[in-house]
């Protein structure tokens, strides 16, 4: 089913007596989730994804705007007569019911027609739990299982009406971190099995990375930009998004243009006549390089004093210092190359070549990129 | 762990032990602190006694009624406090204020509600006479009458505490599981049959529990209502038996006060075990 979600907009009353600003928590959003993807909104903590998830739920009324599924406007439905599953973050699953009662609880809401019978309603819960591989521990109850299986009764719980999307908030940020690659390795194959549209929160880059057939980058309630993971990478439209993915994270120098050259410090780093086509132009700007953007080149452009060099078996990571450098908590260059390359470390400057594509430059004021 | 068990031996062990000792000897003579011999005829005639009885009934009907009535009437308003948002504190200062008034002082206020005097009949009695009805000596007037304000005085000094217990339990239910239920179009009565209820449960009988225990040792509430000399109201209690029998009117009786003490006991005792046991079945967390 296709999500369409148009000028979505949800702003929160000010709570504060004195202080009467309203939180816009998600502003006008458009976009389209095709049918059958995974989708991960991804933001940092407070950019309200949560609330965007939470009004395709049908938990939170939108202040205007409308949602689609597939043609159908969804907009003033209660969540369940819209046919969504969600996954709440700490699953949210009863602790006084077993794995099975827990599966079965969406289904005893039926009504009327709809109404099943105990072996049927038992016969669906034992498939959806198989589908998440729990079927061995229906009898248990909650505080008897790992992290990992509550997550998967919790998915369980939300697959087992069959729901035409499926919700996920932050699925993977209550589990640790060897849990984690297995558990969203899951989700990507549940999700594949149904082909249930599935949009699922994180403030986890990586995870959004790895999993998801689309991103959307979010900040404070705004979209920077919706794309596949490694375009979204590729091309950031703004610092911000250059920013907020990738790790280590890209590194932020503070250059200028002129004469279709692109100058760190005093620099002239690269060509940049494929991006300004006025010789004319001439401006600040951040320039942002991937750690993998840079090539040792003792003949290369750009200088840094050469802090230490962090072996780790199939690259190294050399840390280094820049003084156009922006990043103030660290102020140091990483830039990962191949470990067949040799840094001396007894010198005390390293040079870098760097790769076109890997550089992205924005503008000093807007921050959009060039 | 000296200074502790010295203090548990002396105020709590040695004092019980000494009741034991009391209740079993016979024609104790409090005056001087002679006996005939050691026996259960005091135990006898407490259970024999019509006040003794009388006293029973009573304690049993406020305990049956006044339990059950109180901790339901708490969560229905519990629950209503916590659906609504305007004006809530002020709805819980004023469901809480019955807890800090003094016991006497509210007496006196149900006085003016129900007692029958020289100058008036009672603010109840003047509302039943102006829609029509006859009115009724609340206070000196037919068994049903007293027990019924009694059971009406008891719940509403218990019901403050257990709404204050049961909206802070009601608020520690994590809100997530409302969401969940809401995703699945779950109807506001299976919410609260599945969803509150057991999250609460172990709540809830914490109240029965302490409920009965509580009810069970009702005295001041009593004379409050109805004054010292609760026997002749035929309105006294198992505490009130065992009061009047150490140092009321008929008072000086230290070895019948014991064997009602400790028939009181054993009765609280028992039913505190049933209790636990099927709150062990019944309390889901």
């Amino acid at each position: 089913m296709k999500v369409v979600l148009k000028d979505l907009t949800k702003i929160f009353p000010s709570r504060d007596k004195k202080d009467k600003t309203e939180v816009v928590a998600v502003d006008n959003f458009n976009i389209e989730i095709p049918d059958g993807k995974l989708v991960g909104l991804l933001g940092p903590s407070g950019c309200g994804k949560s609330t965007a998830l939470n009004l395709i739920c049908g938990l939170e009324v939108p202040t205007k705007g409308k949602i689609f599924f597939g043609d159908e406007d969804v907009t003033n439905l209660p969540p369940e007569e819209r046919g969504v599953g969600m996954v709440f973050q700490n699953y949210a699953l009863f602790p006084h019911m077993t794995v099975e009662k827990n599966i079965m609880f969406p289904l005893e809401n039926f009504k009327g027609d709809k109404k099943l019978t105990k072996e049927e309603m038992k016969a669906k819960a034992l498939e959806a739990a198989s589908l998440v591989q729990i079927e061995g521990l229906m009898a248990r109850k909650p505080k008897e299982m790992s992290g990992g299986q509550q997550q998967r009764v919790a998915i369980a719980r939300a697959l087992v009406k069959r729901p035409k999307i499926l919700l996920l908030d932050e699925p993977l940020s209550n589990l640790d971190a060897r849990l984690r690659l297995q558990t969203r390795e899951e989700i990507r194959r549940i999700q594949r099995e149904t082909g249930i549209t599935t949009i699922f929160v994180t403030h986890d880059q990586e995870e959004a990375m790895s999993i998801s057939d689309l991103i959307v980058v979010m900040k404070s309630g705004v979209i920077h930009q919706v794309g596949k993971p490694q375009e979204v990478y590729d091309k950031p439209v703004n610092l911000f998004v250059a920013k907020f993915l990738g790790t280590p994270a890209i590194n932020v120098f503070t250059g200028r243009i002129k004469n279709r050259r692109l100058y760190i410090g005093e620099a002239d780093v690269m060509d940049v006549s494929d991006r300004v086509t006025d010789p004319s132009d001439e401006r600040d700007v951040f320039v942002g390089i991937r750690p993998e953007g840079f090539v040792l080149d003792e003949n290369g452009p750009l200088e840094c004093r050469l802090d230490r060099v962090e072996v780790m078996g199939r690259d190294i990571s050399v840390v280094s210092f820049h003084d156009a450098a922006t990043e103030a908590e660290t102020v140091c260059v990483r830039s990962i190359i191949s470990a067949e390359n040799q840094v001396d470390t007894s010198k005390e400057t390293v040079r870098f070549a760097l790769k076109p594509a890997k550089v992205h430059v924005f503008d000093a004021v807007s921050e959009e990129v060039i | 762990m000296l200074p502790a068990i010295l203090f548990l031996g002396v105020f709590m062990v040695y004092p019980l032990f000494d009741v034991l000792i009391y209740s079993v000897e016979e024609n104790y003579n409090f005056a001087s602190q002679v006996y005939t011999g050691y026996g259960l005829f005091n135990y006898s005639y407490v259970l024999h006694d019509t006040y003794f009885v009388q006293a029973l009934k009573n304690t049993f009907i406020i305990v049956i009624i006044t339990v059950p009535l109180s901790t339901g009437l708490a969560l229905l308003i519990s629950l209503g406090l916590s659906s609504i948002k305007k004006l809530k504190s002020l709805y819980q200062t004023l469901y809480f204020l019955p807890y800090v008034t003094n016991t006497l002082a509210v007496g006196l206020v149900f006085m003016v509600l129900f007692k029958k005097t020289a100058y008036s009949d009672g603010l109840i009695n003047l509302l039943i006479k102006a829609f029509g009805g006859t009115g009724v000596d609340f206070i000196d007037g037919p068994y049903w009458a007293k027990i019924m304000v009694m059971c009406i005085y008891t719940i509403w000094v218990v019901i403050p505490f257990k709404i204050l217990i049961l909206t802070s339990a009601l608020a520690s239910v994590n809100q997530d599981y409302y969401k969940v239920a809401r995703v699945d179009g779950t109807s506001s009565f299976r919410i609260f049959i599945k969803i509150t209820l057991p999250m609460i449960s172990s709540t809830i009988f914490y109240l029965i529990i302490t409920g009965f225990i509580g009810a069970f040792k009702a005295y001041s509430d009593e004379v409050a209502l109805f004054g010292t000399d609760l026997n002749s109201a035929g309105m006294n209690t198992l505490v009130g038996y065992v009061y009047d029998m150490l140092y009321g009117n008929s008072g000086g009786y230290p070895s019948y006060a014991s064997a009602a003490a400790l028939i009181l006991f054993a009765i609280v005792f028992t039913i505190t075990i049933i209790n636990l046991l099927i709150s062990k079945k019944a309390v889901t967390q």
